[in-house]
């Protein structure tokens, strides 16, 4: 790679300033809520479902109870109706899924907690659980995955999209594709596993956990054990990586707090890298059929996009990405479809761009499929059907500068030095392919609040119950703050990550900065109309007026109400139900942020070995408050995309839906030798309409696109168009 | 994991009697030696390997952590750290497929910790072997069953197989050991002896419990690698799922012997695609007096896989392995060998 590492800053985009909690999380002083310590902690151990569907006809647990130093055992038999059955989100809940902890002898899915010791060590806790002996009825045939024969399918009706006549536009269609994809399931697997510490002091809990949501733990906590809400204190400070597993409120939680309050003492949960894959959601595996029809100068006249996406028994959820695939491009009959297949798995959530990832990679390689058979420049086929007004609904995009991403990309690329027919590159045994592919996500916010103070002595302070996953959280928070009054950006501090403060989005669908930094600017008006201090004034003056004001410090709770969110609904936020609103949901307008994948990978002759050489991401997002941790997302980003089309795959067993591979050693992401140059670039874009802050977010475009401009790429260079991830050797053998 | 006693003799003399003293108590003893940890330890966590003693022979990394490339042979002490060999010059230049099989192999970080001894005794990365809830397994439990034969098999073997295991073996340094006809040098309770490479590893067939031909209480002290007129052209090519730090879906360690384009001799040896390190003489005969052409090395390649048996999902092996075999012998054609 040559130039800068990050944008060093442009139209529309702040300063690329230094994480604010770089160094704490470098010297390892930064404190994740596994490294809080509290005294008397006991520690406790999950032991999960090892058969698929079934019934559980006893426990033996005296090999476990043998185990020096365990206290405790929780299994269905004696947690009893200590926890409440509540409303999963999907239901207006909190919960990240519908199946009650302990609740039963019923197993639902291989993976499922079905018992937790406690013990006086970590270590002790483990070989307990290992040492459970359960006796089950395994039910005969599961349904393992979305093609099981026992598996259920359900349309979901309110996600169809339709304008105009699909099935006669595409019977007239000069020119057809129609094409199935398939995508894996995939887990999120965040470096920092999913651990929860649980204490009571009297009727009051205090819970840390890593959050992308405190409050829905919070309030959904407070649900299910009775509990007023104003009990409960979440903590979340530091998050190691979230990308969606940790969103919600999973049934490791209330576990953890029953046991703490029989033992009268704090316990710690750390749930293994295997038990992850159960213990909160993931990508579920979909199938996905393309339809389109183009005249023969390459214009869109009927495009259908349906979907089957798996999901539990328990709960009915899908990302419904042909919402989105089918507002992207002019086109006059649409049609798009959602469908959920039920089979005996946990219940799927979100992970990074859940619709558009999978969605994304079907449309965009049914489009390059087009672009051959048309013999156009795939880039040129997204120029003939961009658009500044949604399709189906014919409303405004608040902004799109999808073309001026693909011109920037494709300059940086050299796209036009590409060779078009497919095989046709090469480099002694190795075949060289290009792909390209559009970028999208919807730009997204939630009701949000910040409390900002500023002191006599000139510094600010910023709180909000957002969430530092690692995306720039706080340093952003610090930013917005110092731009906004005037001081400088040293002089400000943050608290975050605590149900505590004034709440926040859920950090997920990209909305946490746009969201969070509309309420801090709303704070820092409301602080410098009280100083009467106009806006741009020097610090010095800005001072002098709290000086003047006789107060210690000038405080203001800034409250952002989402676009299309009524006012009434902002008293929501303070009940854990901030959720983002935005994409193509909104009655007046869309908001996309868009990109575009460029991809250059090499395919040895023999052994067909695919190895991405470089790839440039060209995005535009609004406005970019800060470069370098924006930069860094659409990085992380865009080499997860080569993880999702080339490496990550969980495997299924087909007797009981057992993951085969679930550890870092068997579930394949790519290291770093597999990531080589690799360049995202920063595109200036102005939105004032999407919201407040003219922020789009930046936290999920950089992965959407990526697996399509691969796939792609793989079909430039052997001619093989492959339609299923993950796209490994053998298929091109 | 459970509770183990553990112990760190502080000489060879002094773990082989350790080791000794338990097993005429008791011939069965569940006792193990831990030499870098980076199979036992992983194992122990999982539940699979349940030892009540562990013997640490980190001490004797000083009487046998040598490395020394001779102009007759290479003599590597069993408790070098795989990065050490894989980085000494005398190594690389001589004995290249030595060097490249352990830096192709795992990680910077395991490399540093994995003892040679231990690496080529390293246990399969079969998911059904690693998992003890599989309640079918031949090789943790004889006579269980498989459970691998109706699950995930993409990474299992296609050659070496029985109806009792097909379970992979998954490491590199021993595939170059095997094609250079290394031998090993033990030693244990009764005493030293020499044992060629090739005996070490046995097939799964009705015992898959039984992964070698070590007595027990015996352990590896040192490799003994002679220096023919092939080991310079000599090379590893390794093929997998992702560039670095990841198991070989298959891969090949070939060394020839050249007169012009004639194979005076050719030595291979395939991973990744066996359940054990597995020597392909037939491919070797095929190649041997001939001229070395693509189509002599499609038609050695064919013959090294004719016995294979494929499963539900490995059945790509075949042509995989195939094809890295006939890759690997093009490549060591074309090195340049200084005189």
């Amino acid at each position: 790679m040559t130039g800068p590492l990050f944008p060093q800053g442009g139209p529309n985009m702040g300063q690329p300033a230094p994480r604010y909690e770089g160094r704490a999380k470098v010297t390892g002083e930064a404190r994740y809520p596994s490294d809080v310590r509290l005294p008397r902690t006991a520690h406790a151990c999950l032991h999960l479902s090892r058969i698929g569907r079934g019934t559980i006809r006893g426990f033996d647990l005296t090999a476990a109870r043998a185990v020096h130093g365990v206290i405790d055992i929780l299994t269905h038999e004696t947690v009893g109706d200590a926890i409440r059955q509540t409303p999963a989100i999907y239901q207006g809940g909190y919960t990240s899924d519908s199946l009650l902890p302990l609740g039963s002898a019923e197993i639902a899915h291989w993976g499922q907690p079905i018992a937790m010791v406690v013990a006086e060590t970590y270590e002790a806790a483990r070989e307990a659980a290992q040492r459970i002996v359960v006796t089950t009825a395994p039910h005969p045939s599961p349904a393992v995955d979305i093609n099981a024969p026992g598996a259920e399918t359900r349309a979901l009706e309110p996600m169809m999209v339709q304008a105009g006549d699909f099935d006669a536009a595409y019977a007239a269609g000069p020119i057809r594709i129609d094409a199935r994809y398939t995508t894996p399931a995939q887990h999120q697997n965040p470096m920092e596993l999913f651990a929860t510490q649980c204490v009571w002091e009297g009727d009051r809990l205090t819970v840390h956990e890593p959050s992308q949501y405190v409050n829905s733990v919070k309030f959904g906590l407070a649900e299910q054990l009775g509990v007023p809400a104003d009990n409960i204190r979440v903590i979340s400070t530091h998050v190691g990586g979230a990308f969606g597993a940790k969103g919600f409120l999973t049934q490791r939680t209330a576990l953890v707090a029953i046991a703490a309050r029989r033992l009268g003492r704090p316990v710690k949960l750390v749930a293994t890298r295997e038990q992850g894959f159960t213990v909160s959601g993931y990508r579920a595996e979909t199938r996905q059929h393309v339809q389109l029809a183009a005249t023969r100068d390459g214009r869109l006249t009927a495009l259908r996009h349906e979907g089957w996406e798996l999901t539990s028994r328990a709960d009915t959820v899908a990302m419904g990405g042909a919402s989105m695939t089918t507002r992207l491009y002019a086109c006059p009959n649409i049609l798009g479809r959602v469908n959920t297949v039920a089979a005996d798995r946990s219940t799927p959530g979100f992970m990074r761009a859940p619709g558009e990832v999978p969605y994304g990679f079907a449309l965009e390689t049914a489009l390059d499929e087009l672009a051959d058979r048309l013999g156009m420049d795939p880039v040129e086929l997204r120029r003939v059907n961009d658009t500044q007004t949604e399709p189906v609904g014919g409303l405004p995009y608040t902004s799109r500068s999808l073309m001026r991403c693909f011109d920037v990309a494709a300059a940086t690329f050299g796209w036009s030095g590409r060779s078009p027919r497919p095989g046709s590159m090469r480099e002694g045994d190795w075949l060289i392919g290009w792909g390209c592919a559009s970028a999208y996500y919807p730009a997204q916010a939630g009701n949000s609040a910040a409390r900002v103070r500023l002191t006599a002595d000139g510094t600010a302070h910023v709180a909000s119950a957002g969430h530092e996953l690692g995306q720039g959280m706080t340093t952003m928070m610090a930013q917005v703050a110092a731009e906004e009054l005037g001081v400088p950006l040293e002089r400000v501090t943050v608290s975050l990550g605590d149900s505590d403060l004034p709440p926040a989005v859920v950090n997920g669908g990209s909305a946490g900065t746009a969201s969070v930094a509309s309420a801090i600017m709303i704070a820092c008006d409301a602080i410098r109309a009280r100083l009467g201090v106009p806006r741009d004034a020097p610090y010095a003056a800005l001072r002098a007026a709290v000086a003047a004001s006789g107060l210690a410090f000038v405080e203001e709770l800034g409250e952002a109400r989402a676009h299309g969110r009524s006012p009434e609904s902002l008293p929501d936020m303070y009940r854990g139900r901030a959720l983002p609103l935005g994409g193509v949901e909104l009655p007046d307008r869309v908001q996309f942020a868009m990109g575009a994948q460029f991809v250059e990978l090499r395919i040895h002759r023999w052994t067909r070995e695919i190895r991405v050489r470089r790839a440039v991401g060209a995005f535009a997002a609004g406005r970019i408050i800060n470069p370098r941790t924006s930069h860094s997302q659409l990085l992380g980003g865009m080499i997860w995309g080569i993880g999702s089309a080339l490496h990550e795959h969980t495997d299924i067993d087909q007797r009981n839906a057992a993951y085969t591979n679930a550890n870092l050693a068997d579930y394949l992401v790519p290291v770093h030798a597999d990531i080589s140059e690799i360049q995202a670039i920063l595109v200036s874009e102005e939105d004032r309409l999407v919201n407040q802050a003219g922020v789009k977010g930046v936290g999920e475009i950089g992965v959407v696109g990526v697996a399509a401009a691969i796939s792609n790429a793989v079909f430039h260079a052997t001619g093989r168009r492959l339609r299923d991830l993950p796209i490994k050797l053998e298929h091109l053998l | 994991m459970r509770s183990f006693q553990y112990s760190r003799p502080s000489s060879l003399t002094a773990a082989a009697g350790e080791m000794g003293g338990l097993l005429a108590q008791d011939p069965d003893a569940p006792a193990a030696y831990l030499a870098g940890g980076t199979t036992l330890l992983d194992l122990m966590k999982l539940d699979v390997a349940r030892p009540e003693r562990v013997i640490d022979l980190s001490a004797l990394r000083g009487e046998l952590g040598h490395v020394h490339p001779g102009a007759t042979e290479l003599r590597l002490g069993a408790f070098a750290r795989m990065a050490e060999v894989a980085a000494h010059p005398g190594v690389i230049a001589d004995y290249p497929v030595i060097a490249q099989s352990l830096a192709l192999a795992a990680s910077a970080q395991l490399r540093n910790m994995a003892s040679l001894g231990g690496n080529v005794l390293q246990r399969t990365r079969c998911s059904y072997f690693r998992d003890p809830s599989w309640a079918a397994c031949n090789k943790r439990t004889p006579g269980s069953g498989c459970a691998a034969l109706g699950g995930v098999n993409r990474a299992h073997a296609v050659l070496g197989t029985s109806e009792h295991c097909i379970a992979t073996y998954p490491g590199d340094f021993a595939q170059a050991l095997l094609a250079l006809d290394a031998t090993l040098v033990l030693a244990g309770p009764q005493g030293s002896r020499t044992l060629p490479f090739g005996s070490l590893h046995q097939l799964p067939a009705a015992t898959p419990h039984r992964e070698t031909t070590l007595l027990p209480g015996e352990l590896i002290t040192e490799f003994v690698i002679p220096a023919r007129a092939w080991t310079r052209r000599s090379l590893y090519l390794k093929v997998r799922d992702r560039e670095s730090y990841e198991f070989a879906v298959a891969s090949a360690a070939v060394a020839l012997d050249l007169d012009g384009d004639v194979v005076r001799e050719a030595r291979i040896a395939l991973g990744g695609v066996a359940t054990i390190p597995w020597r392909a003489h037939g491919a070797e005969d095929a190649l041997r007096g001939l001229t070395l052409t693509e189509t002599l090395a499609w038609t050695a390649a064919e013959n090294a896989f004719a016995a294979a048996r494929p499963q539900t999902h490995n059945a790509f092996k075949i042509d995989l392995g195939q094809a890295a075999l006939m890759r690997a012998l093009l490549q060591a054609a074309s090195l340049e060998i200084r005189p």
